[in-house]
């Protein structure tokens, strides 16, 4: 279990202020100057050192994708905070936005000298409207205490934030769609090449970070990456915020070390399953978007990238759902189908119509109006979506269809031959 | 509450101002950034639902075409584009506030306004809606009325939002259902509130 003296995140219950004051008061802003002085170099080779992988669920390495940007030129770079967070399960952004802001605010500034931006948009799902209220209040304290603004905290660099509210479409989560938001369009996701790192926002240099991502950079900075980097395994280093949510005891979010058992989140900081451990049906491990754990495989998944790699789901963005055994597990997972088809922005046909035949036979699999033989089909249509598709909202919605079809087909073959019975079928 | 679409619609002068700031976050020449924000600020000074006429307004407000903004707030969930209630109620139907027990939610709502998910109330008081992920899961079941969000609902707990907003009241977020600490109420702090 994490060490409470390795927490970032010190303020993830809104117990203390949220304010200038509060933040202060929990070491955020501390040294601040000293930091930015390291200049561009430095601050990446240390968040490189920290092994710190973006937290929004695609996990790639912060460093790495920040050396990306291109040196200084007569465009402007531009850094994107995306608090876009609406994947089902996870809420862990918002304890960050509405009880820590200036947690956030540190690193964005940290990540815009790193990267030579002078202006740092914070685009923020529509949906968080006391949320934006608490961000932008942060904001105005940062630039009246000089933190924000010309010569922001006294580092010779000038830098601009400013808050920009959506107004409800997952699908902008996806950092090329949340840019073409940004620029006042439909949120649909660009091709890629070219990366936003070449031509983003107004096609200039542009870097799009999750907001856990950026909040953690600044006590990486403080206490050094090696320390960021002693914390979880290799390749999956330090402190992870996750979402514990569905049928246990006390959901919660909570802060804790990368590689901790699936089982010990759920028994030490979601005071256990509703009934006892023996009363697990499956979890969703990482937000709606990866394939769902039977029991079996939640006893022994290690809550990393490469941990739920190997039990054939992923960390995604650490929204732990948990299912006991009266759930109707057909009937969850069509649920999230019918998610996906509503947030599928329309733009690739596999996608578009694929997100909808899903569902629909996600509902016949509900009350198994369906032939046996109709789970390769629906299994078969995942896969005409899978891959196939601009951005990875098509995966998202295969995969945990798949995951059903892959560890509870007896239970979808059952639903079906007690439909027929009732209707008085051989 | 204007029900009815305006003819011509135009910022009042302090939205105009709103609007102006709201312009300036960004480039010069990349105003229609702004297009989601104000047709937002549009939307709220209309009652709370945007007509024709305003979404042409602020196109030209912005020199983007009309079709464009059109486009952008058929796109986008949080446009209202018929009137809707004085108190637009966003029921969250995904998994985890499923899980939760998010359908007896939508079903003491639909009791106790003696409407379905969908349709609005014959005094125009209560629109009733279901939504995807709200984002606060691990209180769930979860709602939004307006801008604010109730959370850890019960169905006698919902009953009581709704009656007190009938009355005139304002409950405070999560006020009836309690938020175990985590809520932004003030109340939270040290405890359950």
């Amino acid at each position: 279990m994490l060490a409470d003296q390795d927490r970032i995140f010190t303020n993830l219950k809104g117990l203390e202020p949220w304010t200038l004051d509060g933040a202060r008061a929990r070491g955020v802003w501390d040294g601040i100057a000293a930091i930015l002085q390291k200049g561009s170099a430095a601050i990446i080779e240390e968040v490189k050192a920290s092994g710190l992988r973006g937290r929004g669920g695609a996990g790639f390495a912060t460093g790495m994708k920040w050396s990306f940007m291109p040196k200084p030129s007569d465009r402007p770079h531009y850094v994107i905070v995306n608090a876009d967070e609406s994947e089902p399960g996870t809420c862990k952004d918002r304890d960050i936005l509405r009880f820590d802001p200036h947690r956030l605010l540190e690193g964005a500034l940290i990540a815009a000298v790193a990267m030579h931006a002078h202006t740092v948009y914070i685009y923020i799902r529509g949906e968080f409207v006391s949320e934006a209220k608490h961000v932008q209040a942060a904001i105005d304290e940062a630039y009246a205490a000089g933190l924000l603004g010309k010569n922001a905290a006294a580092s010779g660099w000038d830098c601009d934030v400013y808050l920009h509210r959506g107004a409800g479409a997952y699908v902008c989560g996806e950092e090329t769609a949340l840019i073409e938001s940004l620029e006042g369009k439909k949120g649909q996701p660009r091709n890629k090449p070219p990366f936003p790192a070449n031509a983003g926002l107004y096609a200039c240099p542009t870097t799009v970070n999750n907001v856990e991502t950026l909040a953690s950079v600044g006590e990486i900075m403080r206490r050094g990456g090696a320390w960021y980097a002693r914390i979880g395994r290799a390749n999956n280093t330090g402190t992870k915020l996750f979402c514990i949510s569905g049928h246990v005891n006390a959901p919660c979010n909570v802060e804790e070390s990368m590689g901790i058992s699936l089982r010990e989140l759920i028994d030490k900081q979601a005071g256990g399953v509703r009934g006892g451990w023996d009363n697990l049906l499956a979890i969703i491990p990482g937000g709606s978007s990866v394939p769902l754990l039977p029991k079996d495989l939640c006893e022994k998944a290690i809550m990393d990238y490469d941990g739920l790699r190997e039990v054939g789901s992923a960390l995604g963005s650490a929204g732990v759902i948990v299912m006991d055994k009266s759930t109707d597990i057909i009937a969850a997972i069509a649920r999230l189908s019918h998610f996906y088809m509503h947030e599928s922005c329309g733009q690739c046909t596999p996608c578009r119509e694929g997100t909808g035949w899903v569902w629909r036979m996600m509902e016949r699999m509900v009350r198994g109006q369906a032939s046996l033989e109709e789970i390769d089909t629906l299994w078969d249509a995942t896969k005409e979506i899978e891959g196939r598709t601009i951005c990875a909202l098509g995966d998202a919605a295969a995969w945990p269809v798949q995951g059903l079809i892959r560890h509870f087909r007896p239970v979808m073959e059952e639903r079906i031959r007690a439909a027929r019975r009732k209707a008085g079928c051989a | 509450m204007s029900f009815c679409a305006p003819k011509d619609f135009f910022f009042s002068p302090e939205n105009l101002e709103v609007a102006k700031k709201i312009m300036a976050k960004y480039p010069a020449g990349k105003q229609a950034s702004a297009l989601v924000p104000l047709l937002d600020l549009a939307q709220r000074q209309n009652g709370n639902w945007l007509p024709r006429s305003a979404i042409a307004y602020v196109a030209e407000l912005l020199e983007v075409p009309a079709i464009r903004a059109f486009e952008v707030a058929t796109f986008y969930t949080m446009f209202n584009l018929e009137p809707v209630g004085k108190y637009l109620i966003q029921l969250c139907r995904t998994t985890p506030c499923w899980l939760a027990g998010g359908e007896a939610i939508a079903q003491a709502c639909q009791v106790r306004l003696g409407i379905k998910v969908g349709e609005t109330t014959p005094d125009k008081m209560f629109t009733l809606k279901e939504v995807e992920c709200l984002g606060a899961c691990v209180n769930a079941p979860v709602m939004q009325i307006n801008d604010d969000t109730y959370e850890n609902l019960t169905p006698d707990g919902v009953v009581k939002i709704i009656d007190a907003l009938a009355r005139g009241d304002k409950p405070p977020a999560a006020f009836v259902t309690g938020c175990g600490g985590t809520c932004s109420c003030g109340k939270g702090k040290g405890g359950k509130c």
